[in-house]
């Protein structure tokens, strides 16, 4: 039983790994803070469609390798992950039936406060917070939601994680 | 309300609450931070991490090297011709001045041994590439493909082969995270070539400007001059490039003069970087026989005892770049901070 869910984790844990990889892609500074939150939208996915698996464990666990390969301090990016993920799972069964325009403006919520709390610990840690560019990637990622989204669930469907 | 009470009981009966589960996974976020921030003592772990998600940094970085392999082994016969031709060339220049460095060093090191000052002269590198370079952007961090398994440190000075590009913020087994010279938390002592005047660069945030704060108005500085590292933190051996002053603005009424640099290191364009072990001679008092040309030196040697402010009356020769004597002690307050 334990086995058969386990085998079908592995989608999961591959699409976590592509956001992982797709977020340290060296590109050039203008379009690096352009760049998606790949991690946190496949979070959200996943959170919402197989809840049982995906959670604030891994949330946070995939925050920490975040921080490792952003090299923040370590824990920032795993407390701003379960910070967003908890809303997420509170009412994930609401979101996860509204229609895609609106769950495009949850998630840019979502990521909005993913970004507070980044933002707030960089505050206190003494970083320069100023720079309006660090709130681009909910913009990007917004926009992109409607792809990750399209993609996820045809992998999911493929997989046939339910 | 009810219907989502049943819903998500496969969640809730596999351990506590959700609620309670994100306090402590946020309470364990806070301590890991505080004791990464604050005390520092989690490198270990960091490590642990970092060896773990090395694979993301090595699949990532496989394009590139796969391209620049590719590059490499389809270069046609006439290109190989052709650059191996300029190669030859320019080792031969570069071996021309070598001779004179070495007449250069040599001189140096009499000199220091006179002054009873110790400095490294000779320092080994080993050439390293950047594997990621947008960590964040708006901190201009990269990461290198060496780490403590080659003998790579915290605080190592990185330079290419035009001047100073940053330093090891951590090092880790197999890569290390850097600062580069142009972040805005990253400073370096550095002095003016032309006159010694030190200073300190910070960088701007920008990738092609680098500011010196910290310089009065009637300081001696010009458009033009070449900023040297002055080795004076400890961290970056004394000398090599640091950037080029490209504009000096004076505005009465404020205490410090406007100075801005250009950097000489290409900070955004080298791939390629050489990473510093600053090697310290033993003794500063060498043995003269040992040293090579002399002929002006010895007679100096009854001031030996002269403390920094020497200048050794006639064996100087009229250097145009004058040697920091005893800067070690003259100027101990040097802030060289990398967040």
């Amino acid at each position: 039983m334990s086995t058969r869910r386990d085998n079908r984790r592995w989608p999961i844990y591959l699409s976590l790994f592509a956001a992982l990889m797709l977020t340290i892609m060296p590109v050039r500074p203008e379009i690096a803070v352009w760049n998606a939150d790949w991690v946190a939208m496949a979070l959200i996915f996943w959170a919402l469609a197989t809840p049982a698996r995906v959670g604030l464990g891994t949330a946070w666990v995939a925050g920490l390798l975040l921080d490792v390969l952003k090299g923040a301090v370590l824990g920032q990016h795993a407390l701003a992950l379960t910070l967003m993920c908890y809303p997420l799972m509170r009412f994930h069964l609401r979101i996860r039936v509204f229609p895609l325009p609106q769950q495009c403006f949850t998630v840019a919520w979502l990521l909005l406060l993913y970004h507070f709390a980044l933002f707030w610990i960089d505050g206190i840690l003494g970083k320069p917070v100023g720079q309006a560019a660090r709130w681009f990637p909910v913009v990007t990622s917004t926009l992109m939601w409607p792809l990750v989204f399209e993609a996820l669930k045809r992998l999911r469907r493929r997989a046939a994680i339910n | 309300m009810e219907l989502r009470g049943t819903e998500t009981r496969p969640l809730l009966n596999r351990g506590p609450s959700l609620g309670v589960r994100a306090l402590l996974l946020c309470f364990l976020s806070v301590l890991l931070m505080v004791l990464d921030h604050q005390q520092g003592t989690l490198a270990n772990l960091r490590n642990g991490i970092s060896v773990a998600v090395y694979p993301v940094r090595f699949l990532v970085n496989l394009p590139f090297s796969v391209a620049r392999w590719a590059d490499d082994s389809l270069a046609s016969r006439d290109q190989l011709i052709n650059t191996n031709a300029t190669l030859q060339g320019q080792l031969l220049q570069q071996n021309a001045r070598l001779q004179k460095l070495a007449a250069l060093e040599a001189e140096n090191r009499s000199l220091r041994a006179m002054m009873q000052s110790s400095s490294e002269i000779a320092d080994e590198v080993k050439v390293t590439e950047i594997i990621s370079v947008a960590l964040d952007p708006f901190q201009h961090r990269v990461v290198i493909d060496k780490g403590t398994l080659e003998g790579a440190y915290q605080g190592q000075a990185l330079i290419d082969e035009q001047g100073v590009m940053g330093q090891i913020t951590r090092a880790e087994p197999f890569s290390s995270e850097a600062i580069l010279i142009s972040d805005p938390s990253h400073a370096i002592p550095v002095e003016i070539n032309r006159n010694g005047l030190r200073s300190i660069v910070v960088g701007s945030g920008e990738v092609e400007r680098l500011t010196l704060p910290f310089l009065p108005n009637n300081a001696d500085v010009e458009t033009g001059d070449l900023l040297v590292t002055s080795g004076l933190g400890g961290k970056f051996p004394a000398g090599y490039p640091v950037g080029i002053v490209e504009t000096v603005e004076v505005k009465p009424g404020e205490p410090f003069a406007l100075v801005m640099a250009r950097p000489t290191a290409a900070l955004n364009r080298s791939r390629r970087m050489l990473m510093i072990w600053p090697t310290e001679l033993p003794e500063p008092s060498l043995p003269e026989t040992e040293l090579g040309l002399e002929e002006g030196m010895i007679m100096t040697e009854p001031d030996a005892e002269s403390p920094e402010t020497g200048i050794v009356p006639e064996a100087v020769p009229a250097a145009e770049s004058p040697v920091q004597t005893g800067a070690d002690e003259a100027a101990p307050a040097t802030t060289e901070e990398s967040e």
